[in-house]
């Protein structure tokens, strides 16, 4: 197997397409025969990030790259940015409104769950600039 | 079972996604916050919830769920309808409430194996 790279820019607040990037990325790691143990990590780790671009950003991408040893994902918006990033990690803890935790949002849960699903995991962000996730997912231990 | 077994209870309908009562069901998760859902929803799983708009199809899919099951009269909206039809995903809503629901699910698998 090659290298493969997928790209998806993700609107905010729409939420009638949300998940449609993650539902893409699993169908074609299911057809590239990729393990299904490994694809629901990047399921959880795509629809995660997935959704904070559309609950919380200006609009931003998903990119994800899968070579023959990991499988690299990049979420990166156009802000408003993350102040505290540790504070944005803590389980629980989360800035969604009441009318998107109505809807099952804003558990604070997100990227938790991203971290604990990765091999490697970065998460950097500017204020008023973007906020950027790593998660690389290594195929073979 | 599968997921067409549930049926055999004549207060559930199937109300999208037909084409997936063909589904294995082997497991029951209740939860209506998506992110912990996400993390926990198993593959061949039911799962139980009030959430009805089209955002659950997604994470239902993702985590290769059985099929949806909408507790106490939650109807899903036309988008996650349509979206449901799409993917083949089973939605089937009932009156029960999430504890009824779990206890027919467990009469109905002992009976179905």
């Amino acid at each position: 197997m090659g290298t493969v790279n997928l790209a998806f820019h993700v609107a905010k607040e729409d939420f009638s397409k949300a998940g449609e990037a993650s539902s893409s990325i699993k169908k074609t790691l299911k057809k590239l025969g990729i393990d299904s143990k490994i694809i629901r990590k990047v399921a959880i780790v795509t629809y995660e990030a997935e959704m904070n671009i559309v609950i919380h950003s200006h609009g931003g991408k998903i990119t994800v790259d899968i070579d023959t040893e990991k499988i690299k994902i990049q979420a990166i918006d156009q802000g408003p940015g993350i102040a505290d990033t540790n504070k944005a990690m803590e389980i629980g803890f989360s800035t969604a409104t009441q009318k998107v935790r109505e809807l099952g949002f804003g558990a604070g849960m997100g990227l938790p769950n991203i971290k604990r699903n990765s091999d490697k995991f970065a998460i950097s962000s500017e204020i008023d600039k973007y906020t950027k996730i790593e998660s690389s997912i290594y195929l073979t231990k | 079972m599968k997921v067409k077994d549930l049926l055999k209870e004549e207060s559930f309908t199937v109300i999208a996604g037909e084409k997936g009562l063909d589904k294995e069901l082997e497991g029951v998760y209740i939860g209506d916050l998506l992110s912990w859902v996400m993390a926990h929803l198993q593959e061949n799983e039911a799962w139980i919830t009030i959430q009805s708009h089209v955002n659950v199809i997604a994470v239902a899919v993702l985590n290769d769920a059985a099929c949806i099951l909408l507790a106490e009269g939650a109807y899903l909206d036309e988008d996650a309808k349509k979206k449901a039809d799409q993917e083949d995903l089973a939605v089937i809503m009932t009156s029960m409430s999430a504890f009824e629901l779990a206890v027919k699910i467990n009469e109905l698998m002992k009976e179905n194996g």
